[in-house]
């Protein structure tokens, strides 16, 4: 992506996380910028999840620091809830909230966190809503739309809040081809404007399209990191060359 | 998708017992009722005691006291509810708190009051309890009516915190995260997220424990208070024609269904609708 980078936004050093004696991630670090798209790939169950719930601190990390806009996530005197007003967050699985409409769930955090006006927040998210294209799906509940609307009203309802930087958690891994990719051009548009992203995904091809930096995990690490082009096409590392040969 | 087995599964169960059920069971219990006075009224010509009046002018004469009676386990019943569900709601939120002394405490009281039987409860309150209270220059009479709504609002709320609880853990742990993820506090979460959701699936069983509870008003009759029972049981006793037991305790009887039945057919109907809906 042709854009400006700032300063570092996300800063990862020596993170470690253990469940109990298993080490999930170990030693990792890496700098994320104003405005710089970089995505984590690399196979199942190499805790790529478990990385991105640390920087939000939904998951506590065992040693090493992350900082988002200058804040120390692992501090004990961490004021969880002004960190993730920084740092929105899309699931694999949605997770909207079923008892409230699309227009609801995009209001909900700005209006009950941030004691935002109501009417400023409605107009809001309307225009969000006309930005992930559902402009006529505002009173459509999650269970009347489709796995690909739910995951841009998910988008949307994450930067109500005007959020420093956005995660994604295989975003698109639950949805079907055609659905995908309307979610797809959502990030690829936001990532576009300069929105400071961090994802977890399988599509490489979008990887590829929308990643200024792309690093590949194994079981716990980071293998190798680089641009796209050289990261996907001339991989240095066996264990690179021989995730991309069974996923391309 | 997977809603449709589930809707195609329920729908001709209720329509065989929708249509059936409701005027089925009254209709039948109103016949045995009737039958009863014809009985008693047999039973007393054929001791032939001309001075007694009839069954039915006797029922007719007591009715309305025991409709008034009845009347008095409905009020209790609200009370108790309104009163059991106040406290056990909070209960309930100890019960997933993440403090472990508040969740022993919770799961202290609510094990306690859960598996005490009612009537027990309801001796402990009435004759522990002094009939005022003193609080500073305050006086506060406490008749044994209020007494009895406590007594039976403790088991209630027992019930309620454990009804909470369960509704609350069956929200799944994707509605926390993505809660905490938009910067949602504990309680906001809980208020905004959760308890919307769990309040659906606390329903029906809500509704059924209060169907119980009206049942079980009937045991203030037991600690001296005059409800439908003690009513029905004096008017038996006093006109010494224990024939009228039968048609009488009916009519009670009839008048409980008539008021918890409905109860359980809305319970029944609300289960069937949220369990299509997820």
């Amino acid at each position: 992506m042709a854009h400006e980078l700032g300063p570092p936004v996300v800063v990862l050093r020596a993170v470690e996380k253990r469940f109990g004696t298993l080490t999930v991630l170990s030693d990792i670090s890496f700098t994320v910028r104003r405005g710089e798209t970089v995505c984590i790939i690399g196979p199942s169950g190499s805790g790529k999840s478990t990385l991105l719930r640390c920087i939000n601190a939904l998951v506590p990390v065992s040693a090493g620091s992350i900082t988002v806009a200058g804040r120390e996530v692992n501090d004990p005197r961490l004021d969880q809830r002004a960190l993730r007003r920084d740092v929105g967050i899309v699931f694999q699985q949605y997770n909207l909230f079923p008892h409230r409409t699309a227009l609801d769930n995009i209001m909900m955090a700005p209006v009950h966190v941030l004691r935002q006006d109501r009417a400023q927040v409605a107009a809001r998210a309307h225009e969000l809503l006309a930005k992930v294209r559902l402009t006529d799906k505002a009173d459509a509940y999650p269970s009347e739309l489709s796995g690909g609307q739910q995951q841009r009203v998910a988008i949307a309802r994450a930067l109500a809040m005007n959020p420093k930087v956005m995660l994604f958690d295989e975003v698109t891994a639950a949805l079907d081809p055609e659905t995908k990719k309307e979610v797809l051009v959502t990030v690829q548009e936001l990532a576009a404007e300069g929105m400071t992203c961090i994802l977890v995904t399988h599509e490489m091809g979008f990887a590829r399209r929308v990643a200024d930096h792309i690093y590949f995990t194994d079981g716990g690490v980071i293998v190798e990191d680089g641009p796209p082009a050289q990261l996907l096409e001339a991989p240095r590392e066996a264990r690179t060359r021989d995730f991309l040969d069974k996923v391309l | 998708m997977t809603d449709l087995p589930v809707l195609r599964q329920v729908r001709p169960l209720a329509a065989l017992r929708a249509p059936l059920a409701w005027p089925v069971l009254p209709l039948a219990t109103a016949l045995v009722l009737v039958a009863s006075l014809a009985w008693a009224q047999m039973g007393a010509q054929a001791e032939a005691r001309p001075e007694t009046t009839s069954a039915l002018a006797a029922m007719l004469r007591w009715a309305p006291l025991i409709f008034g009676g009845f009347l008095f386990n409905v009020l209790v019943s609200v009370l108790s509810m309104t009163l059991g569900t106040a406290l056990g709601f909070p209960l309930g939120l100890l019960l997933i708190a993440h403090a472990r002394p508040a969740r022993a405490l919770g799961q202290g009281l609510t094990q306690f009051f859960r598996n005490a039987p009612w009537l027990v409860l309801l001796f402990f309150v009435m004759f522990l309890l002094p009939f005022e209270l003193h609080i500073g220059g305050l006086t506060i009479p406490l008749p044994s009516w209020a007494k009895s709504v406590l007594g039976l609002a403790l088991p209630v709320a027992a019930n309620v915190a454990e009804l909470v609880r369960g509704a609350l853990q069956s929200i799944p742990e994707p509605q926390w995260s993505a809660a905490r993820g938009l910067a949602f506090g504990k309680l906001q979460t809980i208020r905004l997220v959760i308890l919307p959701q769990a309040i659906r699936r606390m329903l029906p069983p809500w509704m059924n424990l209060y169907a119980i509870l009206t049942m079980a008003t009937t045991l203030i009759s037991i600690v001296g208070i005059q409800d439908g029972l003690t009513i029905t049981r004096a008017a038996i006793a006093s006109d010494a024609r224990p024939e009228l037991m039968l048609p009488l305790y009916l009519f009670l009887l009839l008048l409980f269904f008539a008021y918890c039945y409905p109860i359980a057919r809305a319970t029944l109907v609300l289960e069937r609708r949220f369990q299509v809906r997820g």
